[in-house]
């Protein structure tokens, strides 16, 4: 022990970042992370300087540690596991005392968890897969808005997934020709319509003129419909104050929804998330930036902990995945991020990526979005898939339709009426969906014409981000 | 004008054989069936005459039919949807919810196929 404490530079294993006799305890924060050592580097080496990196430690020895009782701020790498298959990767699992992070603060969690780490020269690669949060710790945060049962009270909208599209073309249309789209799909037969990311106060148009022309069109299509409705008002904007700014305004004209990106930053999202429960409006965010860091397996963050995070930021929407649309996701790997967002209580499932187990304590659970080239022909695999609490978002699938965006929209509204009826009484959606189909169609012009224009489109590529326990392609 | 409320607005009305499917479902879950009616032409609101309360103990789908078939006999004219609620922890809600009887103004046009 007298080592510990000689000026100079000390192997991180040595300084107590590696204890693999060391038992979590149940108010720990847990983290797992895939490490690919530099050549060289021995994995308990690599996995205690991931525990360091991420707590107390500095690259040398401080005398200053013996101010503090060190030992119970340090990040402890407590298992390692070799990655099947994968050889030269390590799952390091490590435990942080919950001292180490401020209650409620996705920013301060998210500093010291990777904060500088991921830049360590002694690591190739590193990659934070999931992550445990304490009840002790999730109970700080607000946790979603509303979330999934609130949501659906306020709509009125029951056992079914919910409906949308994007608005197309994302950038360009003026505020009347905006709403016009808005209002064909929600009379045609959607929940509801969303601006994209993108779209926030731009010169040709900007955001009071869209949010004026689209409740107008939404409270047209509630009235037509006698349904709820609703369109996603993006108010993401530079400022926090230009932020609230249009929320306030979207809220006094009777939207009953907002929307941000992921690109505003984890701080502003919890604002928004508090302003939403304040004000009642549902909070929808789009993930926007997220494949930067999420998609490639070696290195970077795991959509399950972003999905996780925004879970106890407390939005009450977020886009996890299709499975069958153009975007990435495997198919276990997108059951393991909605397990994520919608359960209670979630066991550990390394088939779905799941490392840990996770309880919500009651947390409010967060909508998925699925959006990303779908279309009605596939409405069997989705709801098989995603099951009951989604949003399907079809924005090509409802405004390329032949016949026009409210005929789009009345496809996948049957579409989808047709195939939660079939399930319901006992038929095997998977294997007949096609058939359930074809025999809706019969009776519905627009989803005939939508499965002859789309029912063969197929995205089948290969997915990056798979589960270990399954081959991963290179 | 056809209001689009409830799961199944899209789908032709259904057949009491149909109904008995989605209840047997939702009886199946654990879920209690209920009956509400409303005299508003254009509802867009939450809170309708209960027919009765929820059948919790009801197992048959057969007795929850009856009782949508009596609430039809004594409202023809309103509008009637069925519920299913779930208490389970987590979601204390309504699963399922759908239309079964609609004012003369709202029923399907004699072309549209049944």
């Amino acid at each position: 022990m007298a080592q510990r404490w000689s000026a100079g530079v000390l192997q991180y294993a040595e300084m107590g970042y590696w204890q693999p006799d060391y038992e979590p305890k149940p108010t720990d924060v847990l983290a797992a992370f895939r490490v690919t050592p530099q050549p060289g580097v021995p994995p308990e080496e690599a996995g205690a300087a991931v525990a360091g990196e991420s707590s107390t430690a500095t690259w040398t020895v401080v005398w200053t540690d013996r101010l503090t009782a060190y030992d119970h701020y340090q990040g402890k790498c407590y298992r390692l596991d070799p990655v099947p298959g994968n050889p030269g990767q390590y799952i390091a699992s490590i435990a942080y005392d919950l001292d180490l992070f401020e209650e409620g603060s996705i920013a301060n969690m998210s500093s010291s968890i990777i904060g500088n780490v991921f830049g360590f020269k002694a690591l190739k690669a590193l990659r934070l897969e999931d992550m445990r949060i304490p009840p002790h710790y999730t109970k700080t945060f607000q946790g979603p808005a509303h979330g999934i049962v609130m949501e659906r009270e306020y709509l009125n909208k029951y056992g079914r997934p919910l409906l949308g599209a994007t608005v197309k073309p994302k950038l360009g249309l003026s505020a009347r020709n905006y709403g016009r789209v808005v209002y064909e799909a929600l009379r045609g037969g959607l929940d509801f319509t969303k601006d994209d990311e993108n779209i926030n106060s731009q010169p040709f148009m900007r955001w009071r003129d869209r949010f004026v022309h689209c409740m107008e069109a939404v409270n047209k299509a509630q009235d037509e419909t006698g349904e709820v409705k609703g369109h996603y008002l993006n108010v993401t904007a530079a400022t926090m104050e230009d932020m609230y700014e249009r929320a306030d305004f979207a809220k006094e004209i009777g939207s009953i929804i907002v929307m941000i990106d992921l690109t505003v930053g984890y701080t502003a999202i919890q604002s928004m998330a508090r302003w939403a429960r304040r004000n009642g409006v549902l909070l929808h965010l789009h993930r926007a930036g997220h494949s930067t860091y999420t998609r490639q397996k070696t290195h970077g963050v795991s959509f399950r902990v972003i999905a996780k995070w925004m879970r106890l930021a407390g939005v009450d929407h977020i886009h996890a995945g299709t499975v069958v649309g153009k975007l990435e996701g495997d198919p276990l790997t997108v059951s393991g991020f909605y397990e994520t967002l919608r359960c209670d209580k979630a066991g550990a499932d390394p088939l779905r990526g799941l490392y840990f187990e996770q309880d919500w304590v009651s947390t409010p659970g967060v909508m998925p979005v699925a959006s990303g080239g779908i279309h009605a022909g596939q409405m069997h695999q989705l709801l098989g898939y995603l099951g009951e609490d989604v949003i399907l978002q079809f924005g090509g699938g409802t405004i390329g339709h032949p016949l026009g965006i409210a005929a789009g929209a009345t496809a996948n509204r049957v579409a989808l009426e047709a195939m939660v009826k079939a399930r319901n009484e006992g038929r095997d959606i998977l294997t007949e969906g096609p058939d359930i189909l074809r025999a809706a169609a019969k009776r519905s012009r627009e989803l005939d014409m939508a499965l002859s224009t789309w029912g063969d489109v197929t995205f089948t590529y290969e997915s990056t981000d798979t589960p270990d326990l399954v081959v991963t392609p290179s | 004008m056809r209001i689009t409320q409830g799961t199944f607005s899209y789908l032709p009305d259904m057949t009491d054989e149909e109904v008995a499917l989605q209840l047997r479902y939702a009886i199946g879950n654990g879920w209690a069936v209920s009956v509400e009616s409303t005299s508003d032409p254009r509802p867009r609101n939450n809170l309708w005459e209960m027919w009765g309360l929820p059948m919790f103990g009801q197992r048959d789908p057969a007795g929850a039919l009856y009782e949508i078939n009596e609430c039809r006999k004594a409202h023809p004219g309103r509008y009637i949807r069925v519920s299913a609620y779930d208490s389970r922890h987590g979601r204390q809600t309504t699963a399922l919810s759908f239309l079964v009887n609609r004012p003369q103004a709202d029923r399907p046009q004699a072309d549209r196929p049944r």
